[in-house]
């Protein structure tokens, strides 16, 4: 079976370079034939990489350790919602997840874009062809997820449990998907830039797709964050890491991009910037990509010395130097087609919007690089960390939430005194409400940034909510409808408007939660034994006693043993109890023992957190299992060659003496306010992101249309 | 006002933001930064007072807890030269001796003193995978 693995993957890099070669040759000549024959290549390489990570996926379900992959990454104890997801926890399998997930995209949308652009669409498959056959020889010549065992051991070795978290599930295809994404407008920029064309006909063909990978690079961004709140035994969700760095500066300047676009689309103005953002997204997610395997930061994610860094260098290089002499010998081509009008504008605030989304990614990108950067300088490596990259983005970040609020109801060209007033008056006050209530009712002004951001927040949600209601009720006045009837037609006929409004609201959202948690979290390391109390957050909190549990951990990750502790919460009359855990995961480390290999492995921490609006309460344990040495040295002695029944019944002894006599355990808690608010605004920008990319009915956008020219064709025999 | 000049008042103010952002991020980031060091580098040329940022392997057989702290000796990548730490808060679930650790902190009287909850372990690898022995 590894065979037809491979055998699909050499098929599949002769397919992508066939793709390439015969779009350049059918686009040069005028041969519709080659063009059409070059889709469809895509199409079939799509079809081989599909059969790829079928015949890998099965592997991974039947516990074939033949497949090098599989022994490495997997174990037959290993659940199988785990054994799925083995494939991108690899170097190699990652690669093929990422082959496969471009050679997908590209053919839905070049099936999509099969009767338009007829001139930019070759160009655009050969870039993509190019793109997904340095893929394909990156696994053949140095990663290839079919590599075999000549001798298959007979047991895996188990997916890192760190990993066994259902946010990892789906976190690193997400995060993908986004990078992926993020190549097809770029084709379709370098095409349009080939051929000259550069209205804004291949923003209209590949907007939609570049706000499917914004959305999922965010979400995957989001899931990132999730996991490492709710797995990592920290605490904390974003630690302006390298690697979560790098997945947030292409998200950035696509966040851009998909703003500025629309100034193109609507004005024709912005070309130069538009392709330079596009270009500038897509090496930041190859950065990405980069990052990850090159080791050349330091960083929790920098696995190991890769061997296709220089690799990813090098393409990182091509498509720099490419991208920039194109867009320098295009320049002629890209100008403006209208000067800005007026500073209070839609489009100058579009304008300011990108430039702070800019800044914010060079800042970024500064702070990660700055390692590199420092010792170029001065010799010495240094790094900058979380309170420098905290101080210099939290300005931008304000100005960022504020031009969410302002910048959608501007009007084109030029704003009127009336049409400011209309547009502000309203949520100013509300603002202005915000800001007395939280000085007199809470601490909020206890940190002047977040007050900032809660105000911010309230001013985005009034604007937002203006808009729609007042649409609504104009809609009432024709339709007669219910007021949600209203609304949701409202909201259903134009999509990317109120989308994008919703999108804003829940990034407010998403920043109020983050404004909180950051200025008010409170945290305590405490060590305890059963019976003790502690207050956190107005509870009163006791560890009631200690827990040992033996095969099947709550969570289902496939650990056999979990120690942890009962935790009881009071305030008033309110009670609920808080089960946090370690779990323990064997070593193959013969050294260890036969019994002590269970206690020495990898360990991870199982976080209980009592979710709230208002406030969460995180809890985590770390057992101290040190008292535990003595019995399993003895046991490593006397139960040595024991049968595995034997074994589990000395485990399950030493599990007992645990938890009858358990020594004083170190616990985590924090109370961390409003921090579900930035799941909820995720979940609220993912809506409007998703209804902002959904099809409009093909019949109805031509009547729109037609409508259009014939007012347009009025408006013009009238002048 | 002339258009020229407005256009060119505007490129010269835009230009003297820019520069000035720069500098900003240019000094907040060097006089922030923290000197990542290896233990021998520390050993030989580390000023008292000064932060740094130590990167190696925890010493096998160095770990040890004592009440709420723990000690732990870091060695070279590559040597056998280390420094002992001392170093309170929470310790990653990745944590083991032999593993590569990060760990900021100060270099006082032999001892490299840890900031809480400034250590920071790899991950033995997502990629690569650990070599069972």
């Amino acid at each position: 079976m590894a065979f037809a693995g491979t055998a699909s993957l050499v098929v599949g890099l002769l397919t992508a370079l066939y793709a390439a070669v015969a779009s350049v040759a059918g686009a040069r000549t005028g041969r519709r034939a080659l063009v059409v024959s070059g889709r469809r290549a895509i199409y079939c390489l799509a079809a081989l990489l599909i059969a790829a990570t079928a015949i890998l996926q099965s592997a991974f379900l039947r516990s074939d350790f033949s497949f090098k992959l599989v022994a490495e990454g997997s174990s037959t104890d290993t659940p199988t919602f785990y054994k799925v997801t083995a494939m991108w926890a690899t170097q190699d399998g990652s690669l093929l997840l990422w082959a496969l997930l471009l050679s997908v995209f590209s053919s839905a949308v070049l099936f999509l874009s099969r009767r338009s652009l007829r001139d930019i669409a070759p160009w655009a498959t050969a870039v993509l062809g190019t793109l997904a056959g340095f893929f394909c020889l990156l696994m053949l010549g140095w990663e290839n997820p079919f590599a075999t065992l000549a001798s298959p051991p007979v047991e895996g070795t188990g997916l890192n449990p760190l990993l066994r978290h259902p946010a990892m599930m789906i976190h690193p295809p997400m995060l993908y998907t986004g990078y992926v994404g993020f190549s097809i407008p770029f084709a379709f920029a370098i095409g349009a830039l080939i051929t000259r064309r550069t209205g804004a006909d291949w923003i209209r063909a590949t907007r939609r797709f570049a706000l499917i990978a914004w959305t999922f690079l965010g979400a995957g961004i989001m899931l990132g964050a999730l996991w490492s709140y709710s797995e990592l035994g920290w605490g904390g969700y974003w630690a302006w890491d390298p690697v979560e760095n790098a997945s947030l500066m292409p998200w950035l300047t696509g966040t851009a991009f998909l703003h500025s676009i629309m100034v193109q689309e609507k004005r024709g103005m912005l070309k130069v910037w538009n392709v330079s953002l596009i270009i500038a997204t897509f090496v930041l997610a190859l950065m990405g990509t980069f990052l990850v395997r090159s080791g050349i930061l330091e960083s929790i994610h920098a696995f190991g010395a890769s061997t296709i860094g220089v690799q990813f260098l090098i393409l990182i290089v091509i498509v720099i130097v490419g991208s920039t002499a194109l867009v320098i010998s295009r320049l002629p081509h890209l100008r403006s087609e209208s000067r800005l009008d007026s500073l209070l504008s839609r489009e100058a605030f579009f304008l300011l919007n990108n430039l702070v989304l800019v800044l914010l990614c060079l800042f970024v990108f500064w702070g990660t690089f700055f390692p590199l950067i420092s010792e170029a300088i001065t010799g010495t490596e240094a790094s900058v960390g979380p309170p420098w990259f905290n101080a210099v983005t939290t300005p931008l970040a304000l100005v960022l939430v504020l031009l969410a609020g302002i910048g959608p109801v501007l009007a084109w060209r030029r704003i009127t005194p009336a049409g400011l007033k209309r547009a502000f008056l309203v949520p100013g006050v509300v603002t202005a409400l915000a800001l007395i209530a939280l000085v007199v009712l809470t601490d909020a002004r206890d940190s002047v940034p977040a007050l900032a951001m809660f105000c911010l927040t309230a001013l985005v949600l009034a604007v937002v909510s203006q808009e729609i209601i007042r649409g609504a009720a104009a809609r009432r006045v024709i339709t007669h409808d219910s007021w949600p009837r209203a609304t949701a037609g409202l909201l259903a006929r134009n999509r990317r408007r109120y989308g994008g409004f919703i999108a804003h609201a829940g990034i407010a959202v998403l920043f109020l939660g983050v404004a909180g948690s950051s200025a008010f979290l409170q945290q305590q390391d405490l060590r305890l034994s059963p019976g003790d109390v502690f207050r956190a957050g107005g509870y009163d909190i006791t560890y009631e006693r200690a827990t040992a549990r033996l095969g099947g951990d709550s969570t289902g990750t496939g650990a056999p043993i979990s120690f942890g502790a009962v935790l009881t919460a009071r305030r008033g009359g309110e009670e609920f109890t808080l089960r946090p855990s370690r779990n323990f995961y064997p070593t193959r480390d013969a050294s260890k023992g036969s019994i002590g290999r269970y206690f020495e492995g990898e360990a991870t921490s199982e976080v209980d957190v009592r979710w709230g609006l208002r406030r969460d309460l995180w809890t985590a344990v770390r057992p101290d299992i040190s008292a535990l040495d003595g019995p399993i040295r003895e046991a490593n002695r006397r139960f040595a060659d024991a049968s595995g029944d034997v074994q589990a019944v000395v485990i399950a002894a030493i599990a007992e003496r645990y938890r009858n006599d358990p020594p004083p355990a170190a616990f985590r808690s924090i109370v961390s306010p409003l921090v579900s608010w930035i799941w909820i605004g995720g979940v609220i920008v993912l809506l409007g992101a998703l209804m902002a990319a959904w099809p409009t009915p093909e019949a109805r956008v031509r009547r729109v249309r037609s409508l259009y020219r014939a007012r347009v064709g009025r408006e013009l025999s009238g002048a | 006002m002339h258009p020229a000049r407005k256009r060119k008042l505007r490129l010269v103010l835009a230009l003297s933001v820019a520069l000035l952002l720069a500098g900003a991020l240019v000094y907040t980031s060097f006089s922030g930064a923290t000197q990542a060091s290896t233990p021998s580098q520390v050993k030989a040329s580390a000023e008292p007072g000064r932060s740094y940022e130590l990167t190696g392997k925890v010493v096998d057989g160095s770990v040890d807890r004592e009440g709420e702290g723990l000690r732990f000796a870091v060695r070279d990548r590559e040597g056998t030269e280390s420094v002992p730490v001392s170093y309170a808060g929470i310790v990653p679930d990745p944590f083991r001796e032999g593993r590569e650790v990060i760990v900021s902190g100060r270099y006082e009287k032999g001892m490299f003193v840890a900031e809480r909850d400034s250590l920071v372990t790899k991950c033995p690898s997502k990629f690569t995978n650990e070599q069972s022995s």
